[in-house]
């Protein structure tokens, strides 16, 4: 009976096989997103000038104290423009404090963006060379954070901001934060 | 019209395979003469109407009917007519039609000249490839057909083809590959063939041997290609970088060269046959695997290809079906297949079978890795990468006993051998190659990497004991120079690889008009950089002047370009290849002050790479065909 | 002998074109002060993954955030900074994918010695067969 293993034996291992990558394609995963490192850990030490105004910064300190969203964002990012409206909108009617990140951009534009489609930022960081974002972990624009008031980052969201992700997702979590 | 022809031909070419999978089977058991009757009908039938749906998608292509989804999708006016052509299986949907029509062509080819064999087996063969085109046409008509028309605002201009496909190298890379994956399919029939009659005499092996030949000279062809493409396309001159795309087609790769060997063993002994028959479903197996790997999305890759999940989970159960069932059969009848032979331990059986476990024994190494972070990823335990390091740190150990080996076998005797004689015979070559391979890389190259010297030495203890196969050889036939022109490929392979690892010199500059870099004796002045207008592409051309001890030698042209349409920006390289070096010049991005970012490469021995692929081929072929005009008595 | 001629003829020809770095006109985009920094640098870009690549390495990137990476990594070893120092500052911010040469943790334990001992084992099948097939 033991020889008749033998042979069972290529089946067994490709059923196995068959099975991971059958429950892997049932699983909504997009190969593309990577998780980030930095969840529920406390935000990198950091501070940056701002820009519109080269004499203050954004630094670490900006975000302790209250549940605050960083959301990454440059002028030559398409996508960015969605996740801006949705900013406006939230910076006129909800009671938050968003700080931005200008990713590797030229100041011109991006203060000129500001002044033609609103400003939803408290403070805007001007990060030309990237590398404040390679300490937040960012890998591409836009990229938006929810920090707690302990100064711990408790969500990542990759991609464009859309409505269902904020009712869904950001909104539960913000009002959990504060309360 | 054009396209609903093509369209109709398909579902034609559908109810050919279908009506050649029942009617075959049916005969097989119920009725002979139906089966014989019907077999080559069907088979013609199937391939017309396979080949008329190919020609008109193609033919589609040629005219910029932009009507069609799929021409839209991968073609556009200013795109080069003979990229055209390629475009056909440019992307999913005309790649798998190249796919079913190239196992019709396998499958006429083998109705037509299989005159010699047993009907029975015949009929089974044709009804099992006849079951393959069935799933794989049904997949094309159900998920992803080439032939969706773009109606009623048809675009005027395409989208045309991916910029790093439009490349001479891609022109023949998938049909080479493609050749090879479906190849196996031959040997695969035969198999399930072999486990339905319960029966696999020599006449048998002995006939599907070449045609297994000629499908793995196509892969290696095919992966040759693809590498070759790599290296001049994607802009930074490696050839190999372990993607999960070129794992996909290295995979069956290994696996149908330890086929080829074993089937070797097979004929001469008449034994050995269950091992050769799991040999064959695998391979085949694995082509189907890597027609999944590539089209499902599943793996991250260097090869951005359309992908959606509904064409995922299709392949995976039609895999499940054709894999399945055949592994279940194996299970069930292979030991019907069983037959004693004795042999000891140091004889080329053993040899032989050595040579299949450890290559089956890689391979499951290399899918290991590759789906790796697949298992990590579906049991929730976070995203992790495996990449090249971990390939290299895993393939080249256990190649090393591979390769040895190869050494040994060509000089040992069928059956038995006696040790001390073997090595009485070897010994002198074993010593050369160890003192060369040391002497050479610890002395004059004053190398301290184990790895060049192991490379060295294994190549040429493996050119030294074949040559010395030839010597010893009395009956020189066509095959066995065949082996020896592949076994010599493999020591070439072997030399390219190690020399242009270890001694590849590369320079990362900043570079303005009339500056000059060096490598070596070799030096690169960048004279100047022009605007670029090409037919469906602008950029930037910078032009060298390239010089070796002040000597000019040559001018190179390397290229920034970006593809107006696709939207895409391409590195084109310039590379001035010799037999014994390449020099290979990227223009990377333009940085302030008119200067450029530019890398120079000096790469030696890396065409040897190739080289020894092609011998490798070349090796099959003569081996197939010495096979072939072996009458069997 | 006369192949071995032949493989000497070859193997010189190689050596003849061998090369070493000859003075420089140019300016490197990452200077190094010795060669040992230098090595250091481009095997660590070749273990490292571009995050927002398919499927390249540092090295052969030309993505914006491979650049800086690439950047970042060039003045940490600069530095002096170690690794294993600069392997910690990407794993703390980008997770382990951004290593292509996985560590040998849990989870990789079959990654890294599965194909060792499937070797072991199918030694000892065949050894098994061969032994009970002898003549």
């Amino acid at each position: 009976m033991k020889s008749r293993f033998i042979y069972l034996m290529p089946l067994l291992i490709f059923i196995g096989l068959f099975i991971v990558v059958f429950i892997r394609l049932q699983m909504p995963i997009d190969p593309h997103e990577i998780p980030t490192a930095l969840l529920n850990q406390p935000i990198p030490q950091f501070e940056i000038t701002l820009l519109n105004n080269e004499k203050q910064s954004l630094s670490t300190k900006d975000f302790m104290g209250h549940v605050s969203i960083l959301n990454v964002w440059a002028t030559w990012c398409v996508t960015c423009r969605e996740d801006h409206e949705l900013l406006m909108k939230l910076a006129k009617s909800e009671p938050l404090i968003i700080y931005g990140l200008n990713y590797k951009d030229s100041k011109q534009e991006s203060l000129a963006w500001l002044a033609r489609l609103g400003n939803p930022y408290r403070k805007v960081g001007f990060d030309q060379q990237g590398r404040v974002a390679i300490d937040w972990g960012v890998y591409g624009t836009p990229e938006t954070f929810i920090i707690d008031k302990t100064g711990l980052i408790r969500y990542r969201h990759t991609g464009p901001l859309t409505e269902s992700v904020w009712k869904k997702e950001i909104k539960p979590l913000i009002v959990e934060l504060q309360a | 019209m054009v396209p609903e022809l093509g369209h109709f031909a398909l579902i034609l070419a559908l109810v050919f395979s279908l009506l050649q999978a029942s009617l075959l089977f049916y005969g097989v058991f119920k009725n002979q003469k139906l089966a014989e009757a019907y077999l080559l009908p069907l088979t013609y039938g199937q391939f017309c109407f396979v080949f008329l749906s190919y020609a008109l998608l193609a033919y589609s292509f040629i005219v910029n009917d932009f009507s069609i989804l799929y021409v839209a999708q991968n073609s556009s006016t200013q795109l080069p007519w003979i990229y055209r052509l390629t475009a056909v299986w440019g992307s999913h949907e005309g790649s798998l039609l190249l796919w079913v029509f190239i196992l019709s062509i396998w499958t006429l080819g083998i109705a037509q000249f299989s005159k010699p064999l047993d009907k029975k087996t015949m009929a089974i063969v044709i009804a099992v490839l006849g079951i393959i085109a069935t799933g794989f046409i049904l997949f094309i008509l159900m998920t992803s057909n080439p032939f969706l028309r773009l109606l009623p605002q048809v675009p005027l201009e395409g989208r045309d083809l991916n910029p790093l496909l439009q490349d001479l190298g891609f022109l023949i890379h998938p049909p080479m590959l493609y050749m090879g994956y479906v190849g196996f399919s031959v040997a695969f029939s035969f198999s399930i063939a072999a486990l339905i009659v319960g029966r696999l005499d020599a006449q048998f092996i002995h006939w599907v041997r070449p045609w297994t030949l000629f499908a793995w000279c196509f892969l290696t062809l095919g992966i040759a290609l693809g590498s070759w493409w790599a290296y001049r396309e994607l802009g930074w001159g490696g050839w190999w970088f372990w993607d999960p795309v070129e794992n996909a087609s290295l995979l069956p790769w290994l696996v149908g060269t330890a086929l080829i060997h074993a089937l070797a063993n097979a004929e001469k002994r008449d034994a050995f046959k269950s091992w050769t028959v799991l040999l064959a479903i695998l391979a085949f197996s694995l082509s189907l695997l890597g027609t999944f790997l590539v089209r499902s999305g599943v793996l991250t890759s260097v090869h951005a290809f359309a992908n959606d999940a509904k064409r995922g989970i299709y392949i995976l159960l039609f895999l499940f079906v054709v894999i399945g069932s055949s592994l279940s059969l194996y299970a069930w009848r292979s030991s019907s297949l069983r037959k004693e032979v004795f042999f000891s331990p140091f004889s080329r059986e053993s040899l032989l079978l050595a040579n299949n476990v450890i290559l089956v024994v890689i391979m499951s190494a290399v899918l290991l890795g590759t789906l790796y972070p697949l298992f990590i990823e579906t049991l929730g335990l976070g995203k992790i990468s495996v990449g090249s390091p971990y390939f290299n740190a895993i393939f080249i150990p256990l190649m090393v006993p591979l390769l040895f080996l190869m050494g040994l076998g060509p000089n040992c005797q069928w059956q038995q051998m006696s040790f001390s004689l073997l090595f009485k015979r070897l010994r002198m070559s074993l010593l050369l190659s160890l003192l060369i391979g040391i002497s050479l890389t610890y002395g004059w190259m004053r190398s301290s990497d184990l790895l060049t010297c192991v490379g060295i030495t294994l190549a040429l203890w493996i050119t030294l004991s074949t040559l010395q196969s030839v010597y010893r050889q009395t009956q020189r036939t066509q095959s066995f120079y065949g082996m020896v022109i592949a076994h010599i490929g493999v020591a070439v392979c072997i030399l390219g690889i190690t020399f242009s690892t270890t001694y590849q010199q590369e320079r990362h500059v900043r570079l303005s008009p009339g500056d000059l870099v060096s490598i070596g004796q070799y030096s690169f002045q960048l004279e100047k950089i022009e605007k670029l207008v090409g037919s469906n592409y602008g950029g930037f051309s910078a032009k060298f002047l390239v010089k070796k001890n002040n000597h000019r030698i040559a001018e190179m042209d390397a290229q920034k370009r970006n593809y107006h349409i696709a939207g895409m920006m391409m590195t084109d390289a310039a590379i001035q290849a010799g037999f014994f070096r390449d020099l290979y010049v990227s223009l990377g991005e333009p940085l302030d002050k008119g200067a450029w970012s530019v890398r120079v490469y000096y790469k030696p021995f890396i065409r040897w790479i190739w080289l020894g692929a092609l011998l490798m081929m070349l090796g099959g072929i003569l081996a197939a065909w010495g096979i072939h005009s072996r009458r069997r008595v | 002998m006369k192949i071995k001629n032949i493989l000497l003829l070859i193997t010189s020809i190689f050596l003849m074109t061998q090369v070493y770095y000859a003075a420089a006109v140019t300016t490197d985009i990452y200077p190094f002060k010795n060669t040992q920094q230098e090595e250091r640098f481009s095997v660590l870009l070749q273990n490292l993954r571009c995050l927002v690549c398919q499927n390249q390495n540092l090295a052969d990137s030309n993505a914006p955030l491979a650049e800086d990476l690439r950047q970042q990594i060039y003045e940490m070893v600069i530095k002096g900074d170690s690794d294993d120092e600069i392997i910690k500052y990407l794993l703390k911010r980008y997770g382990k994918f951004i290593l292509f040469k996985p560590d040998l943790d849990p989870n990789t334990y079959l990654l890294w010695i599965g194909p060792f001992i499937l070797f072991l084992m199918a030694g000892i099948a065949f050894g098994r067969f061969v032994y009970r097939r002898r003549m």
